[in-house]
Protein backbone atom coordinates (compact mmCIF):
# COMPACT_ATOMS: atom_id res chain seq x y z
CA UNK A 1 0.00 0.00 0.00
CA UNK A 2 2.79 2.40 0.97
CA UNK A 3 4.63 1.64 -2.22
CA UNK A 4 1.54 2.40 -4.22
CA UNK A 5 0.83 5.67 -2.41
CA UNK A 6 4.43 6.76 -2.76
CA UNK A 7 4.33 6.02 -6.45
CA UNK A 8 1.15 8.09 -6.76
CA UNK A 9 2.71 10.90 -4.81
CA UNK A 10 5.88 11.02 -6.87
CA UNK A 11 4.07 10.90 -10.18
CA UNK A 12 1.03 12.92 -9.23
CA UNK A 13 1.22 15.46 -12.05
CA UNK A 14 1.77 12.73 -14.64
CA UNK A 15 -1.26 10.87 -13.40
CA UNK A 16 -3.34 14.04 -13.57
CA UNK A 17 -2.11 14.54 -17.12
CA UNK A 18 -2.97 10.96 -18.03
CA UNK A 19 -6.51 11.10 -16.67
CA UNK A 20 -7.34 14.52 -18.07
CA UNK A 21 -5.95 13.62 -21.50
CA UNK A 22 -8.10 10.50 -21.57
CA UNK A 23 -11.20 12.45 -20.58
CA UNK A 24 -10.38 15.14 -23.10
CA UNK A 25 -9.88 12.61 -25.87
CA UNK A 26 -13.23 11.00 -25.11
CA UNK A 27 -15.02 14.32 -24.75
CA UNK A 28 -13.69 15.76 -28.01
CA UNK A 29 -14.60 12.73 -30.07
CA UNK A 30 -17.94 11.66 -28.72
CA UNK A 31 -19.90 14.33 -30.59
CA UNK A 32 -18.38 13.78 -34.00
CA UNK A 33 -20.92 13.25 -36.80
CA UNK A 34 -20.45 10.03 -38.79
CA UNK A 35 -19.69 12.11 -41.88
CA UNK A 36 -16.35 12.97 -40.37
CA UNK A 37 -15.30 9.58 -39.02
CA UNK A 38 -12.92 8.81 -41.85
CA UNK A 39 -11.07 12.15 -41.82
CA UNK A 40 -11.04 12.08 -38.04
CA UNK A 41 -9.50 8.65 -37.89
CA UNK A 42 -6.96 9.68 -40.45
CA UNK A 43 -6.20 12.94 -38.59
CA UNK A 44 -5.81 11.14 -35.26
CA UNK A 45 -3.61 8.68 -37.08
CA UNK A 46 -1.30 11.53 -38.11
CA UNK A 47 -1.18 12.84 -34.53
CA UNK A 48 0.12 9.60 -33.05
CA UNK A 49 2.95 9.98 -35.51
CA UNK A 50 4.36 12.21 -32.76
CA UNK A 51 6.25 9.06 -31.82
CA UNK A 52 8.78 10.28 -34.40
CA UNK A 53 10.03 12.68 -31.72
CA UNK A 54 11.20 9.64 -29.77
CA UNK A 55 12.93 8.23 -32.86
CA UNK A 56 14.78 11.52 -33.36
CA UNK A 57 15.88 11.46 -29.72
CA UNK A 58 17.22 7.92 -30.23
CA UNK A 59 19.44 9.11 -33.06
CA UNK A 60 20.55 12.26 -31.23
CA UNK A 61 21.49 10.35 -28.08
CA UNK A 62 23.30 7.57 -29.89
CA UNK A 63 27.01 6.98 -29.92
CA UNK A 64 28.10 8.15 -33.41
CA UNK A 65 30.02 4.88 -33.85
CA UNK A 66 27.03 2.71 -32.91
CA UNK A 67 25.88 1.79 -36.40
CA UNK A 68 23.08 -0.51 -35.21
CA UNK A 69 21.33 2.16 -33.15
CA UNK A 70 21.82 4.79 -35.85
CA UNK A 71 20.34 2.50 -38.51
CA UNK A 72 17.40 1.56 -36.32
CA UNK A 73 16.84 5.26 -35.63
CA UNK A 74 17.13 6.12 -39.33
CA UNK A 75 14.48 3.61 -40.38
CA UNK A 76 12.29 4.63 -37.44
CA UNK A 77 12.47 8.29 -38.47
CA UNK A 78 11.56 7.42 -42.08
CA UNK A 79 8.54 5.43 -40.87
CA UNK A 80 7.50 8.14 -38.43
CA UNK A 81 7.75 10.82 -41.09
CA UNK A 82 5.62 8.77 -43.45
CA UNK A 83 3.02 8.45 -40.72
CA UNK A 84 3.02 12.17 -39.94
CA UNK A 85 3.35 13.72 -43.40
CA UNK A 86 1.23 11.14 -45.19
CA UNK A 87 -1.41 11.26 -42.48
CA UNK A 88 -1.83 15.02 -42.44
CA UNK A 89 -1.65 15.33 -46.24
CA UNK A 90 -4.23 12.66 -46.91
CA UNK A 91 -6.58 14.11 -44.29
CA UNK A 92 -6.19 17.54 -45.84
CA UNK A 93 -7.05 16.12 -49.24
CA UNK A 94 -10.22 14.53 -47.92
CA UNK A 95 -11.32 17.63 -46.07
CA UNK A 96 -10.73 19.81 -49.09
CA UNK A 97 -13.66 18.04 -50.71
CA UNK A 98 -15.91 18.68 -47.77
CA UNK A 99 -15.10 22.35 -47.92
CA UNK A 100 -16.08 22.82 -51.55
CA UNK A 101 -19.69 21.98 -50.98
CA UNK A 102 -20.24 23.57 -47.57
CA UNK A 103 -20.55 26.91 -49.39
CA UNK B 1 18.72 31.04 -22.49
CA UNK B 2 18.50 27.32 -21.92
CA UNK B 3 17.49 25.64 -25.20
CA UNK B 4 15.64 22.84 -23.45
CA UNK B 5 13.34 25.40 -21.80
CA UNK B 6 12.43 26.77 -25.20
CA UNK B 7 11.79 23.18 -26.32
CA UNK B 8 9.39 22.75 -23.38
CA UNK B 9 7.42 25.75 -24.64
CA UNK B 10 7.30 24.31 -28.16
CA UNK B 11 6.06 20.97 -26.80
CA UNK B 12 3.38 22.80 -24.82
CA UNK B 13 2.22 24.64 -27.92
CA UNK B 14 2.22 21.41 -29.93
CA UNK B 15 0.15 19.60 -27.29
CA UNK B 16 -2.42 22.39 -27.32
CA UNK B 17 -2.61 22.32 -31.12
CA UNK B 18 -3.34 18.58 -30.98
CA UNK B 19 -6.29 19.14 -28.66
CA UNK B 20 -7.62 22.09 -30.65
CA UNK B 21 -7.00 20.26 -33.91
CA UNK B 22 -9.01 17.22 -32.83
CA UNK B 23 -11.77 19.48 -31.55
CA UNK B 24 -12.00 21.38 -34.85
CA UNK B 25 -11.86 18.10 -36.77
CA UNK B 26 -15.23 17.22 -35.32
CA UNK B 27 -17.14 19.89 -37.29
CA UNK B 28 -17.39 19.85 -41.07
CA UNK B 29 -16.71 23.58 -41.51
CA UNK B 30 -13.67 23.76 -39.28
CA UNK B 31 -12.21 20.30 -39.90
CA UNK B 32 -9.62 21.33 -42.45
CA UNK B 33 -8.36 24.16 -40.28
CA UNK B 34 -8.12 21.75 -37.35
CA UNK B 35 -6.00 19.32 -39.32
CA UNK B 36 -3.66 22.10 -40.42
CA UNK B 37 -3.31 23.50 -36.91
CA UNK B 38 -2.33 20.07 -35.59
CA UNK B 39 0.14 19.71 -38.48
CA UNK B 40 1.80 23.02 -37.59
CA UNK B 41 2.08 21.88 -33.97
CA UNK B 42 3.65 18.63 -35.11
CA UNK B 43 6.18 20.51 -37.25
CA UNK B 44 7.14 22.68 -34.26
CA UNK B 45 7.64 19.60 -32.08
CA UNK B 46 9.79 17.83 -34.69
CA UNK B 47 11.99 20.79 -35.64
CA UNK B 48 12.30 21.78 -32.00
CA UNK B 49 13.48 18.30 -31.02
CA UNK B 50 16.04 18.31 -33.82
CA UNK B 51 17.75 21.51 -32.78
CA UNK B 52 16.94 22.07 -29.13
CA UNK B 53 16.97 18.63 -27.54
CA UNK B 54 19.61 18.48 -24.79
CA UNK B 55 22.29 15.78 -25.04
CA UNK B 56 21.78 12.84 -22.72
CA UNK B 57 24.20 9.99 -22.17
CA UNK B 58 27.97 10.07 -22.45
CA UNK B 59 28.41 9.90 -26.19
CA UNK B 60 25.37 11.98 -27.02
CA UNK B 61 27.31 15.20 -27.53
CA UNK B 62 29.56 13.70 -30.19
CA UNK B 63 29.02 13.85 -33.91
CA UNK B 64 25.99 16.12 -33.79
CA UNK B 65 26.32 17.13 -37.42
CA UNK B 66 26.33 13.57 -38.68
CA UNK B 67 23.29 12.73 -36.59
CA UNK B 68 21.41 15.79 -37.79
CA UNK B 69 22.23 14.75 -41.33
CA UNK B 70 20.95 11.22 -40.71
CA UNK B 71 17.68 12.52 -39.30
CA UNK B 72 17.42 15.14 -42.04
CA UNK B 73 17.81 12.56 -44.82
CA UNK B 74 15.32 10.23 -43.11
CA UNK B 75 12.75 13.01 -42.82
CA UNK B 76 13.37 13.99 -46.44
CA UNK B 77 12.77 10.47 -47.71
CA UNK B 78 9.69 10.04 -45.52
CA UNK B 79 8.24 13.37 -46.64
CA UNK B 80 8.65 12.71 -50.34
CA UNK B 81 7.18 9.21 -50.24
CA UNK B 82 4.45 10.29 -47.81
CA UNK B 83 3.33 13.20 -49.98
CA UNK B 84 3.42 11.15 -53.18
CA UNK B 85 1.35 8.41 -51.57
CA UNK B 86 -1.10 10.84 -50.01
CA UNK B 87 -1.77 12.74 -53.24
CA UNK B 88 -1.89 9.74 -55.52
CA UNK B 89 -4.13 7.44 -53.54
CA UNK B 90 -7.67 7.08 -54.81
CA UNK B 91 -10.42 8.03 -52.40
CA UNK B 92 -11.74 4.47 -52.59
CA UNK B 93 -8.44 3.17 -51.26
CA UNK B 94 -8.48 5.49 -48.27
CA UNK B 95 -8.94 2.74 -45.65
CA UNK B 96 -5.86 0.92 -46.94
CA UNK B 97 -3.83 4.13 -46.87
CA UNK B 98 -4.82 4.95 -43.29
CA UNK B 99 -3.99 1.40 -42.33
CA UNK B 100 -0.49 1.62 -43.82
CA UNK B 101 0.31 4.97 -42.23
CA UNK B 102 -0.91 3.64 -38.92
CA UNK B 103 1.28 0.56 -39.20
CA UNK B 104 4.32 2.69 -39.98
CA UNK B 105 3.74 4.68 -36.81
CA UNK B 106 3.67 1.41 -34.88
CA UNK B 107 6.81 0.22 -36.67
CA UNK B 108 8.56 3.47 -35.76
CA UNK B 109 7.72 2.87 -32.10
CA UNK B 110 8.89 -0.76 -32.21
CA UNK B 111 12.29 0.14 -33.70
CA UNK B 112 12.69 2.95 -31.21
CA UNK B 113 12.02 0.49 -28.42
CA UNK B 114 14.61 -1.97 -29.75
CA UNK B 115 17.23 0.77 -29.80
CA UNK B 116 16.21 1.88 -26.32
CA UNK B 117 16.34 -1.70 -25.04
CA UNK B 118 20.03 -1.75 -25.88
CA UNK B 119 20.55 1.36 -23.77
CA UNK B 120 18.53 -0.05 -20.87
CA UNK B 121 20.40 -3.36 -20.69
CA UNK B 122 23.73 -1.55 -20.97
CA UNK B 123 23.00 0.13 -17.63
CA UNK B 124 24.52 -1.52 -14.54
CA UNK B 125 21.15 -2.15 -12.92
CA UNK B 126 18.24 -1.76 -15.34
CA UNK B 127 15.16 -0.34 -13.67
CA UNK B 128 12.12 -2.65 -13.93
CA UNK B 129 9.78 0.29 -14.52
CA UNK B 130 11.91 1.59 -17.38
CA UNK B 131 12.25 -1.86 -18.92
CA UNK B 132 8.52 -2.52 -18.69
CA UNK B 133 7.75 0.69 -20.55
CA UNK B 134 10.20 -0.16 -23.32
CA UNK B 135 8.85 -3.70 -23.63
CA UNK B 136 5.27 -2.41 -23.69
CA UNK B 137 6.19 -0.01 -26.49
CA UNK B 138 7.95 -2.78 -28.38
CA UNK B 139 5.02 -5.16 -28.02
CA UNK B 140 2.22 -2.79 -29.04
CA UNK B 141 4.30 -1.14 -31.75
CA UNK B 142 5.04 -4.49 -33.35
CA UNK B 143 1.46 -5.75 -33.10
CA UNK B 144 0.19 -2.52 -34.57
CA UNK B 145 2.71 -2.73 -37.43
CA UNK B 146 2.08 -6.29 -38.56
CA UNK B 147 -1.65 -6.09 -37.81
CA UNK B 148 -2.03 -2.97 -39.94
CA UNK B 149 -0.07 -4.52 -42.78
CA UNK B 150 -2.37 -7.55 -42.79
CA UNK B 151 -5.39 -5.24 -42.61
CA UNK B 152 -4.00 -3.45 -45.65
CA UNK B 153 -3.51 -6.71 -47.49
CA UNK B 154 -7.05 -7.82 -46.69
CA UNK B 155 -8.61 -4.53 -47.78
CA UNK B 156 -6.58 -4.60 -50.97
CA UNK B 157 -7.81 -8.17 -51.37
CA UNK B 158 -4.29 -9.53 -51.57
CA UNK B 159 -5.21 -11.89 -48.77
CA UNK B 160 -8.57 -13.58 -48.53
CA UNK B 161 -10.38 -13.46 -45.22
CA UNK B 162 -10.37 -17.17 -44.63
CA UNK B 163 -6.83 -18.10 -45.66
CA UNK B 164 -5.12 -17.33 -42.38
CA UNK B 165 -7.60 -18.72 -39.91
CA UNK B 166 -6.29 -21.63 -37.89
CA UNK B 167 -8.43 -24.19 -36.14
CA UNK B 168 -9.22 -22.92 -32.63
CA UNK B 169 -7.85 -19.55 -33.52
CA UNK B 170 -9.01 -17.96 -30.27
CA UNK B 171 -7.00 -20.45 -28.25
CA UNK B 172 -3.96 -19.81 -30.41
CA UNK B 173 -4.25 -16.09 -29.77
CA UNK B 174 -4.67 -16.64 -26.07
CA UNK B 175 -1.51 -18.75 -25.98
CA UNK B 176 0.32 -15.96 -27.81
CA UNK B 177 -0.75 -13.41 -25.22
CA UNK B 178 0.24 -15.57 -22.27
CA UNK B 179 3.60 -16.36 -23.86
CA UNK B 180 4.29 -12.71 -24.67
CA UNK B 181 3.38 -11.51 -21.18
CA UNK B 182 5.54 -14.23 -19.64
CA UNK B 183 8.44 -13.29 -21.89
CA UNK B 184 8.09 -9.63 -20.96
CA UNK B 185 8.00 -10.53 -17.27
CA UNK B 186 11.11 -12.67 -17.61
CA UNK B 187 12.93 -9.94 -19.51
CA UNK B 188 12.08 -7.43 -16.79
CA UNK B 189 12.85 -9.37 -13.64
CA UNK B 190 14.61 -12.59 -14.47
CA UNK B 191 17.08 -12.16 -17.27
CA UNK B 192 20.81 -11.41 -17.22
CA UNK B 193 21.48 -8.06 -18.87
CA UNK B 194 23.71 -9.67 -21.52
CA UNK B 195 20.81 -11.84 -22.73
CA UNK B 196 18.25 -9.09 -22.64
CA UNK B 197 18.79 -7.60 -26.08
CA UNK B 198 18.60 -10.91 -27.92
CA UNK B 199 15.39 -11.76 -26.11
CA UNK B 200 14.15 -8.33 -27.22
CA UNK B 201 14.56 -9.45 -30.83
CA UNK B 202 12.66 -12.64 -30.00
CA UNK B 203 9.89 -10.55 -28.44
CA UNK B 204 9.76 -8.40 -31.57
CA UNK B 205 9.41 -11.43 -33.83
CA UNK B 206 6.75 -13.12 -31.71
CA UNK B 207 4.80 -9.86 -31.37
CA UNK B 208 4.91 -9.39 -35.15
CA UNK B 209 3.49 -12.88 -35.65
CA UNK B 210 0.87 -12.24 -33.00
CA UNK B 211 -0.19 -9.05 -34.79
CA UNK B 212 -0.94 -11.10 -37.90
CA UNK B 213 -2.72 -13.75 -35.89
CA UNK B 214 -4.74 -11.06 -34.07
CA UNK B 215 -6.14 -9.56 -37.28
CA UNK B 216 -6.41 -12.83 -39.21
CA UNK B 217 -9.85 -14.01 -38.04
CA UNK B 218 -11.43 -10.57 -38.42
CA UNK B 219 -12.76 -9.70 -41.80
CA UNK B 220 -15.68 -8.57 -43.86
CA UNK B 221 -17.69 -5.72 -42.47
CA UNK B 222 -15.55 -5.66 -39.33
CA UNK B 223 -12.44 -4.26 -41.00
CA UNK B 224 -13.23 -0.62 -40.06
CA UNK B 225 -13.31 -1.63 -36.41
CA UNK B 226 -9.93 -3.31 -36.66
CA UNK B 227 -8.37 -0.25 -38.24
CA UNK B 228 -9.77 1.87 -35.46
CA UNK B 229 -8.53 -0.52 -32.77
CA UNK B 230 -5.04 -0.61 -34.29
CA UNK B 231 -5.14 3.19 -34.47
CA UNK B 232 -5.69 3.44 -30.74
CA UNK B 233 -2.99 0.82 -30.15
CA UNK B 234 -0.48 3.02 -31.92
CA UNK B 235 -1.72 5.94 -29.83
CA UNK B 236 -1.05 3.98 -26.65
CA UNK B 237 2.36 3.02 -27.97
CA UNK B 238 3.25 6.64 -28.60
CA UNK B 239 2.15 7.52 -25.08
CA UNK B 240 4.30 4.72 -23.58
CA UNK B 241 7.27 5.85 -25.65
CA UNK B 242 6.64 9.35 -24.28
CA UNK B 243 6.92 7.98 -20.75
CA UNK B 244 10.30 6.42 -21.60
CA UNK B 245 11.71 9.84 -22.45
CA UNK B 246 9.56 11.87 -20.05
CA UNK B 247 8.40 13.60 -23.18
CA UNK B 248 5.13 15.41 -22.60
CA UNK B 249 4.12 16.06 -26.21
CA UNK B 250 4.41 12.37 -27.03
CA UNK B 251 2.35 11.48 -23.99
CA UNK B 252 -0.42 13.98 -24.73
CA UNK B 253 -0.57 13.16 -28.44
CA UNK B 254 -0.51 9.42 -27.78
CA UNK B 255 -3.13 9.41 -25.04
CA UNK B 256 -5.46 11.68 -27.00
CA UNK B 257 -5.37 9.35 -29.96
CA UNK B 258 -5.59 6.27 -27.77
CA UNK B 259 -8.68 7.57 -26.00
CA UNK B 260 -10.39 9.01 -29.06
CA UNK B 261 -9.61 5.89 -31.05
CA UNK B 262 -11.20 3.72 -28.39
CA UNK B 263 -14.35 5.84 -28.34
CA UNK B 264 -14.57 5.78 -32.11
CA UNK B 265 -14.25 2.00 -31.97
CA UNK B 266 -17.08 1.75 -29.47
CA UNK B 267 -19.28 4.02 -31.61
CA UNK B 268 -18.68 1.79 -34.60
CA UNK B 269 -19.48 -1.37 -32.68
CA UNK B 270 -22.72 0.26 -31.57
CA UNK B 271 -23.59 1.01 -35.18
CA UNK B 272 -23.31 -2.71 -35.85
CA UNK B 273 -25.01 -3.68 -32.60
CA UNK B 274 -22.15 -5.91 -31.52
CA UNK B 275 -19.70 -5.84 -28.67
CA UNK B 276 -16.04 -5.13 -29.27
CA UNK B 277 -15.11 -8.53 -27.89
CA UNK B 278 -17.47 -10.16 -30.34
CA UNK B 279 -15.81 -8.32 -33.21
CA UNK B 280 -12.28 -9.11 -32.08
CA UNK B 281 -12.94 -12.79 -31.55
CA UNK B 282 -14.06 -12.59 -35.10
CA UNK B 283 -15.02 -15.31 -37.51
CA UNK B 284 -17.70 -13.06 -38.93
CA UNK B 285 -19.39 -13.99 -42.16
CA UNK B 286 -18.91 -17.15 -44.14
CA UNK B 287 -19.57 -19.28 -41.08
CA UNK B 288 -23.08 -17.83 -40.91
CA UNK B 289 -25.36 -20.58 -42.06
CA UNK B 290 -28.55 -18.64 -42.50
CA UNK B 291 -31.55 -20.55 -41.34
CA UNK B 292 -33.67 -19.23 -44.17
CA UNK B 293 -31.70 -20.42 -47.13
CA UNK B 294 -34.08 -22.65 -49.02
CA UNK B 295 -37.47 -21.47 -48.00
CA UNK B 296 -39.95 -21.88 -50.83
CA UNK B 297 -39.51 -20.39 -54.28
CA UNK B 298 -36.84 -17.74 -54.55
CA UNK B 299 -37.82 -15.59 -57.49
CA UNK B 300 -35.75 -12.75 -58.77
CA UNK B 301 -37.35 -10.08 -60.89
CA UNK B 302 -35.20 -8.23 -63.34
CA UNK B 303 -36.08 -4.77 -64.55
CA UNK B 304 -35.26 -3.31 -67.96
CA UNK B 305 -33.27 -0.11 -68.21
CA UNK B 306 -36.17 1.70 -69.78
CA UNK B 307 -38.61 0.70 -67.03
CA UNK B 308 -36.18 1.67 -64.32
CA UNK B 309 -35.56 5.04 -65.95
CA UNK B 310 -39.28 5.75 -66.28
CA UNK B 311 -39.95 4.75 -62.69
CA UNK B 312 -37.20 6.99 -61.41
CA UNK B 313 -38.05 9.94 -63.63
CA UNK B 314 -41.73 10.11 -62.74
CA UNK B 315 -41.48 9.48 -59.02
CA UNK B 316 -41.81 12.02 -56.24
CA UNK B 317 -38.90 10.99 -54.11
CA UNK B 318 -35.90 8.74 -54.60
CA UNK B 319 -33.47 7.55 -51.96
CA UNK B 320 -30.06 6.42 -53.17
CA UNK B 321 -28.31 3.85 -50.99
CA UNK B 322 -24.64 3.78 -51.93
CA UNK B 323 -22.30 1.00 -50.84
CA UNK B 324 -18.79 -0.10 -51.49
CA UNK B 325 -19.77 -1.31 -54.95
CA UNK B 326 -20.33 2.31 -55.94
CA UNK B 327 -16.86 3.12 -54.76
CA UNK B 328 -15.22 0.21 -56.55
CA UNK B 329 -16.91 1.15 -59.81
CA UNK B 330 -15.86 4.79 -59.32
CA UNK B 331 -19.49 5.61 -60.00
CA UNK B 332 -20.00 8.50 -57.60
CA UNK B 333 -19.86 11.14 -60.37
CA UNK B 334 -22.35 9.35 -62.62
CA UNK B 335 -24.54 8.92 -59.60
CA UNK B 336 -24.48 12.66 -59.09
CA UNK B 337 -25.35 13.17 -62.78
CA UNK B 338 -28.43 10.97 -62.43
CA UNK B 339 -29.32 12.91 -59.31
CA UNK B 340 -29.17 16.20 -61.25
CA UNK B 341 -31.35 14.90 -64.09
CA UNK B 342 -33.97 13.64 -61.67
CA UNK B 343 -33.87 16.76 -59.53
CA UNK B 344 -34.44 18.87 -62.65
CA UNK B 345 -37.71 17.02 -63.09
CA UNK B 346 -38.77 17.80 -59.54
CA UNK B 347 -37.84 14.48 -58.01
CA UNK B 348 -36.56 14.80 -54.50
CA UNK B 349 -33.28 12.88 -54.32
CA UNK B 350 -31.64 11.96 -51.02
CA UNK B 351 -28.77 9.68 -50.07
CA UNK B 352 -29.02 7.21 -47.21
CA UNK B 353 -25.66 6.60 -45.60
CA UNK B 354 -25.27 3.69 -43.24
CA UNK B 355 -22.66 4.29 -40.52
CA UNK B 356 -20.57 1.36 -41.70
CA UNK B 357 -21.23 1.63 -45.44
CA UNK B 358 -18.04 1.33 -47.42
CA UNK B 359 -15.01 -0.06 -45.68
CA UNK B 360 -14.43 2.67 -43.20
CA UNK B 361 -17.00 4.67 -41.25
CA UNK B 362 -17.81 7.83 -43.16
CA UNK B 363 -16.10 6.46 -46.28
CA UNK B 364 -19.23 7.02 -48.41
CA UNK B 365 -19.47 10.62 -47.30
CA UNK B 366 -15.95 11.24 -48.48
CA UNK B 367 -16.66 9.64 -51.86
CA UNK B 368 -19.89 11.56 -52.40
CA UNK B 369 -18.17 14.76 -51.30
CA UNK B 370 -15.61 14.06 -54.01
CA UNK B 371 -18.48 14.06 -56.52
CA UNK B 372 -19.84 17.37 -55.16
CA UNK B 373 -23.05 15.98 -53.74
CA UNK B 374 -24.36 18.71 -51.39
CA UNK B 375 -24.02 17.94 -47.70
CA UNK B 376 -27.74 18.28 -46.73
CA UNK B 377 -28.69 15.55 -49.19
CA UNK B 378 -26.88 12.94 -47.13
CA UNK B 379 -29.06 11.34 -44.46
CA UNK B 380 -27.82 9.27 -41.57
CA UNK B 381 -29.44 6.02 -40.51
CA UNK B 382 -32.37 7.37 -38.47
CA UNK B 383 -33.30 10.19 -40.82
CA UNK B 384 -32.96 7.90 -43.79
CA UNK B 385 -35.31 5.30 -42.34
CA UNK B 386 -37.88 8.02 -41.65
CA UNK B 387 -37.62 9.29 -45.23
CA UNK B 388 -37.70 5.76 -46.67
CA UNK B 389 -41.18 5.20 -45.27
CA UNK B 390 -42.58 7.76 -47.69
CA UNK B 391 -40.12 7.32 -50.53
CA UNK B 392 -41.30 6.07 -53.90
CA UNK B 393 -38.11 4.35 -54.89
CA UNK B 394 -35.02 3.21 -53.08
CA UNK B 395 -32.19 2.63 -55.51
CA UNK B 396 -29.36 0.54 -54.10
CA UNK B 397 -26.00 0.98 -55.72
CA UNK B 398 -23.48 -1.59 -54.64
CA UNK B 399 -24.66 -1.87 -51.04
CA UNK B 400 -25.64 -5.23 -49.65
CA UNK B 401 -25.23 -6.05 -45.98
CA UNK B 402 -26.47 -2.66 -44.77
CA UNK B 403 -29.83 -3.24 -46.50
CA UNK B 404 -30.28 -6.84 -45.45
CA UNK B 405 -33.71 -7.52 -43.92
CA UNK B 406 -32.30 -10.64 -42.23
CA UNK B 407 -30.80 -8.27 -39.66
CA UNK B 408 -34.36 -7.57 -38.55
CA UNK B 409 -36.19 -10.85 -38.82
CA UNK B 410 -33.75 -13.76 -39.07
CA UNK B 411 -32.17 -14.65 -35.71
CA UNK B 412 -30.00 -17.23 -37.50
CA UNK B 413 -28.24 -14.57 -39.56
CA UNK B 414 -24.80 -13.43 -38.41
CA UNK B 415 -25.86 -9.81 -38.73
CA UNK B 416 -29.12 -10.24 -36.80
CA UNK B 417 -29.67 -7.16 -34.66
CA UNK B 418 -27.50 -4.82 -36.68
CA UNK B 419 -29.41 -1.61 -37.45
CA UNK B 420 -30.01 -1.51 -41.20
CA UNK B 421 -31.52 0.82 -43.78
CA UNK B 422 -35.12 -0.31 -44.22
CA UNK B 423 -35.27 0.05 -47.96
CA UNK B 424 -38.21 -2.36 -48.12
CA UNK B 425 -40.34 0.40 -46.56
CA UNK B 426 -40.12 2.35 -49.79
CA UNK B 427 -42.84 1.65 -52.36
CA UNK B 428 -40.34 0.10 -54.69
CA UNK B 429 -36.73 -1.00 -54.60
CA UNK B 430 -34.26 -1.18 -57.47
CA UNK B 431 -31.03 -3.02 -56.78
CA UNK B 432 -28.03 -2.35 -59.00
CA UNK B 433 -25.74 -5.30 -58.64
CA UNK B 434 -23.04 -6.98 -60.60
CA UNK B 435 -24.22 -10.53 -59.96
CA UNK B 436 -26.00 -12.62 -57.38
CA UNK B 437 -22.82 -13.02 -55.37
CA UNK B 438 -23.25 -12.29 -51.68
CA UNK B 439 -21.73 -9.16 -50.20
CA UNK B 440 -18.32 -8.50 -48.72
CA UNK B 441 -19.40 -10.17 -45.50
CA UNK B 442 -20.56 -13.25 -47.38
CA UNK B 443 -24.14 -13.30 -46.17
CA UNK B 444 -27.24 -14.21 -48.13
CA UNK B 445 -29.58 -11.24 -48.65
CA UNK B 446 -33.33 -11.96 -48.80
CA UNK B 447 -33.95 -8.42 -50.03
CA UNK B 448 -33.16 -9.53 -53.57
CA UNK B 449 -36.10 -11.94 -53.47
CA UNK B 450 -38.46 -9.45 -51.86
CA UNK B 451 -41.71 -8.82 -53.73
CA UNK B 452 -41.05 -5.08 -54.01
CA UNK B 453 -37.54 -5.58 -55.35
CA UNK B 454 -36.38 -5.53 -58.93
CA UNK B 455 -32.81 -6.15 -59.99
CA UNK B 456 -30.72 -4.36 -62.57
CA UNK B 457 -27.62 -6.48 -63.17
CA UNK B 458 -24.34 -5.02 -64.34
CA UNK B 459 -21.38 -2.96 -63.22
CA UNK B 460 -22.64 -0.08 -61.06
CA UNK B 461 -21.06 2.64 -63.17
CA UNK B 462 -22.13 1.06 -66.41
CA UNK B 463 -25.73 0.65 -65.25
CA UNK B 464 -25.88 4.19 -63.94
CA UNK B 465 -24.51 5.56 -67.20
CA UNK B 466 -27.12 3.66 -69.17
CA UNK B 467 -29.82 4.90 -66.78
CA UNK B 468 -28.62 8.47 -67.30
CA UNK B 469 -28.77 7.97 -71.07
CA UNK B 470 -32.30 6.52 -70.81
CA UNK B 471 -33.54 9.30 -68.58
CA UNK B 472 -32.21 11.85 -71.05
CA UNK B 473 -34.39 10.42 -73.81
CA UNK B 474 -37.56 10.78 -71.74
Amino acid sequence: MDVFLNFLHENLLLIYLLIFSILLGIEVISKVPTVLHTPLMSGANAIHGVVIVGAIIVVLNADPKDVLTLSLGFVAVVMGTLNVVGGFAVTDRMLEMFKKKSK
Amino acid sequence: MNPSHLLDVLYLIASVTFVIGLKLLSHPESARRGNRIAAVGMALAIVGTLFLHPSEGEKAAEGTNIKLMIVGIAIGIGTIIGLLAAYRVKMTAMPQMVSIFNGLGGGCAALLAIAELKVQYAAATPLPSGLLLVLFTLFFGAVSFSGSMLAFAKLEELVKDKTLILPRHNVVNLVFIVALVALMGYMTWGVAASQGFNLGILLLVVALIYGVSFVAPIGGADMPVVISVLNSFTGLTAAAAGLIYDNLVMMVGGILVGASGSILTVLMCKAMNRSLLNVLIGSFGGSGTSSKQAEGEQVIKEVTLNDAAVQLYYSQSVVVVPGYGLAVAQAQKVCKELDELLSANGVEVKYAIHPVAGRMPGHMNVLLAEADVPYPKLLDLEDANAVLQHADIAIIVGANDVVNPAAEDDPGSPIYGMPVLKVWDAKHTIVLKRSMRSGYAGIENPLFFHKKTTMLFGDAKDSLQKLVAEVKTL
